[in-house]
């Protein structure tokens, strides 16, 4: 694992890939950059194991009649999917990975503030990554990644004590790194570093971070007093004993809503910086941009019962999270709007990064909306545990997210590893990925409204054109992440070499050679203009 | 030097945000069924030991003192008074938990211990009175927890302060250890008058 990144050459000067080697070096180090390569590798890892499982899920779809799997089965599928997926892809996807290694970069540090804890959540997210593996190898847990009780607490066969102490303890990783962020971003600035100047992608995890710190500990206490309701038999949650099934839901959304916004702000930060670069401007109305991140993370908190409109919580707060929950279409309205207003008159280049930036807005738009009909309250009545609703986060979490993690990755795959990636391949994946995704996921908005519900193995027949359409498309949609995997990891070995900057992009992070020196700059930098100032002109652009 | 302090600070304030809020789940339950079964919570206080739960609030209290001249010490160089506070505060850390082991002993006595074995006096209350007994020791537990951490934590500042690190210059970890003990102390002060004082005087 260790040396694989490597490449040792006697001409090349030092950098963080080529100081030390060997596996303490990496995995002693506190250095953000290897610490954030420490994390690409482990949720990649889990990115293709809940992949499998999506894949499963898929096959078994295929037909109407439940074949390939039996229910229990089926159920477990969509469960591991489910858990792998957000706590162990998604919630550390960009901001462990991305915002790990450029956040102290951005800001002119030289690590984060705390490096020693940084690299302790990595050890607490492979703790919680064998706990789940553990948990899934031994047969796993069927009640949903939301673990709604008394399912979990009192019926269920399956393993939900050791898939809770996973999610547990994989969220206090998520808080470190929260904490670390904030911190660092309060204090570790370069001078001249002002925060109007800071990247918008700090900003996002900025915003991304406070709902870390906010929101995991509730999730964390809620499921721990599921796991002591299911342990003792006390009745806490479970109603035959004197429980309140719904305090778990408002408990448990409390947390998973802003944490949907975990899993969807970082990647908006991530495409404020791929438009700007590439489109040769200033982003339009940076300041809505950047306040609009923090928009998100407020309203994100009063919007949990919107996931409960059925329940049976009361009429009048469904009403009010009904209106808050429109409100946080605004925000990201605001965020839609500067992008495209941001490329007007640009000079824009379609390349890789700027594939997926598109595939993003586009996709981003679409699952943004379906959210609109989600929010009402009368459409959801219809559309509540339909396929609309899968189809709909989908589109967030995956043609929102996965995209501008991939977008992310090519963005800033030569500062990585020094090493430019096959143009030509990354824009057939992007191409593929975004064929793929709307090919998998729009035939499910469909089949939602005509009333298929989600979490079935098996379907009444008239669904299955639209299913057999979603499984095709999920075929695609693996070949199109298969490729990445492919041509980057070819590209460390036989990649050209990448220049400190490939694409003439503004931000301290591009004003330091190509990998990093383990300081990150060799002179302390100053910031002495204002973000993104792309209204210079271009010298010192290869188009790569 | 400035700069870690400042950041060792914000960071530590940040950790009891998100300690806030776990704690604020366990008592956002405590609410809801308070307001669902006033009766049955009502009716729990009487096997409240008010008296050793006061005689606890009072040593907390008292740790706080010790623990905020610990940092005061540390600041103006006073190593051996620094010593002396670090002691007395872990003394009165597991006095208080001493204490917390006897009133759970008492508990368990008496079959409040949530589960198959709970035993409760008033029948139509037992399912609601055990919530409340379950949220008492979820709530006091991860109390006590926190406060082994700290015994743990003031003991590495103990064996740290013998070494000398600790100066008027240097005093990074005292103060940010201490903003946790104080936090610590604060939960119980909440904890205390919703367990144990609500009501109670009813029972008089």
């Amino acid at each position: 694992m260790s040396t694989a990144i490597e490449t040792p050459r006697s001409t090349e000067t030092l950098n963080y890939l080529n100081t030390k080697y060997g596996w303490k070096s990496w995995l002693f180090t506190t250095d953000h950059k290897r610490i954030a390569i420490l994390y690409l590798i482990s949720i990649s890892f889990f990115f293709l194991l809940g992949g499998i499982f999506a894949m499963l899920v898929r096959l078994e779809l295929a037909t109407p009649a439940g074949d390939l799997f039996n229910s229990d089965t089926y159920n477990k599928l969509f469960t591991m999917h489910g858990i792998v997926m957000i706590f162990f892809f998604l919630i550390p996807s960009i901001p462990a990975t991305l915002g790990n290694f450029l956040i102290p970069m951005m800001i002119g540090a030289k690590d984060l503030a705390f490096p020693r804890i940084n690299l302790l959540s990595w050890y607490i997210y492979i703790v919680a990554g064998l706990i789940a593996v553990g948990t899934m190898a031994y047969g796993g847990v069927d009640t949903g990644w939301t673990f709604y009780p008394p399912f979990s607490s009192t019926y269920s066969r399956t393993y939900v004590v050791a898939a809770a102490i996973a999610v547990f303890v994989s969220g206090f990783s998520s808080i470190l790194t929260g904490l670390n962020f904030i911190v660092t971003i309060h204090k570790m600035r370069a001078p001249g570093m002002t925060f109007d100047r800071l990247p918008l992608f700090v900003w996002a995890h900025y915003a991304t971070s406070l709902i870390q710190l906010l929101g995991t500990p509730v999730v964390a206490i809620t499921i721990a007093l599921l796991g002591l309701e299911r342990i003792f038999h006390v009745g806490i949650f479970d109603p035959a004993i004197g429980g309140d099934p719904i305090l778990f839901q408002h408990l448990f959304w409390f947390y998973s809503h802003p944490a949907v916004y975990i899993m969807i702000l970082p990647g908006m930060g991530v495409i404020n910086e791929i438009v700007a670069c590439f489109s040769r401007k200033r982003p339009f109305g940076y300041p809505f941009i950047a306040g609009s991140s923090i928009g998100i993370a407020v309203l994100g908190f009063l919007v949990w019962g919107h996931h409960m409109f059925v329940t049976g919580q009361s009429m009048y707060a469904s009403l009010v999270f009904s209106l808050l929950s429109m409100a946080v279409a605004v925000p990201s309205a605001i965020k839609v709007f500067n992008w495209t207003a941001t490329m007007y008159k640009g000079s824009i280049r379609f390349e890789t990064p700027m594939l997926y930036a598109f595939g993003f807005i586009g996709l981003f738009t679409i699952g943004g909306l379906t959210g609109l009909f989600l929010a009402t309250l009368a459409t959801n009545v219809h559309l509540t545990d339909t396929y609309f609703v899968v189809a709909h986060f989908h589109y967030v979490m995956v043609g929102g997210m996965v995209l501008g993690y991939l977008g992310g990755l090519h963005f800033w795959w030569p500062k990585i590893t020094g090493r430019m990636y096959p143009e030509f391949w990354g824009k057939l994946s992007a191409l593929i990925v975004f064929v793929g995704f709307n090919f998998t996921f729009f035939p499910q908005f469909l089949a939602g409204y005509a009333g298929m519900p989600r979490r079935y193995h098996a379907y009444a027949p008239e669904y299955q054109v639209f299913n057999v359409m979603s499984t095709a498309g999920a075929s695609v949609l693996g070949i199109g992440f298969t490729l990445p995997l492919i041509y980057l990891i070819w590209s460390l070995f036989y990649g050209p070499k990448a220049p400190a900057n490939p694409w003439g992009a503004k931000g301290l992070e591009w004003e330091t050679s190509s990998p990093p020196p383990t300081y990150n700059f060799d002179t302390p930098p100053v910031m002495n203009e204002e973000a993104y100032n792309y209204s210079g002109d271009d010298t010192g652009v290869h188009v790569g | 030097m400035e700069q870690q302090f400042s950041s060792a600070q914000l960071g530590m304030w940040a950790f009891l945000l998100t300690e806030i809020m776990f704690f604020g789940g366990m008592f956002g339950a405590y609410t809801v069924y308070r307001s669902m079964y006033p009766g049955a919570f009502q009716s729990t206080t009487h096997y409240m030991n008010v008296t050793l739960g006061m005689a606890n609030t009072l040593v907390l209290i008292a740790s706080s003192l010790t623990m905020a001249l610990a940092v005061r010490s540390a600041q103006v160089d006073n190593q051996k008074m620094l010593r002396i506070m670090i002691v007395l505060t872990l003394f009165f850390g597991f006095v208080f938990l001493g204490i917390k082991g006897y009133e759970y002993h008492e508990k368990w006595v008496e079959h409040l211990i949530p589960g198959p074995h709970f035993e409760y006096n008033v029948p139509n209350y037992a399912h609601q009175a055990q919530i409340l007994f379950f949220l008492y020791f979820a709530m006091t537990g991860t109390h006590a927890l926190h406060m082994v951490i700290g015994a743990g934590l003031l003991t590495y500042l103990l064996i740290k302060s013998y070494k000398g690190s600790f100066s008027s210059h240097y005093y990074t970890p005292v103060e940010i250890i201490g903003l946790y003990w104080h936090f610590v102390d604060i939960v119980w002060i909440f904890l205390f008058p919703l367990l144990y004082l609500i009501g109670a005087h009813l029972h008089a």
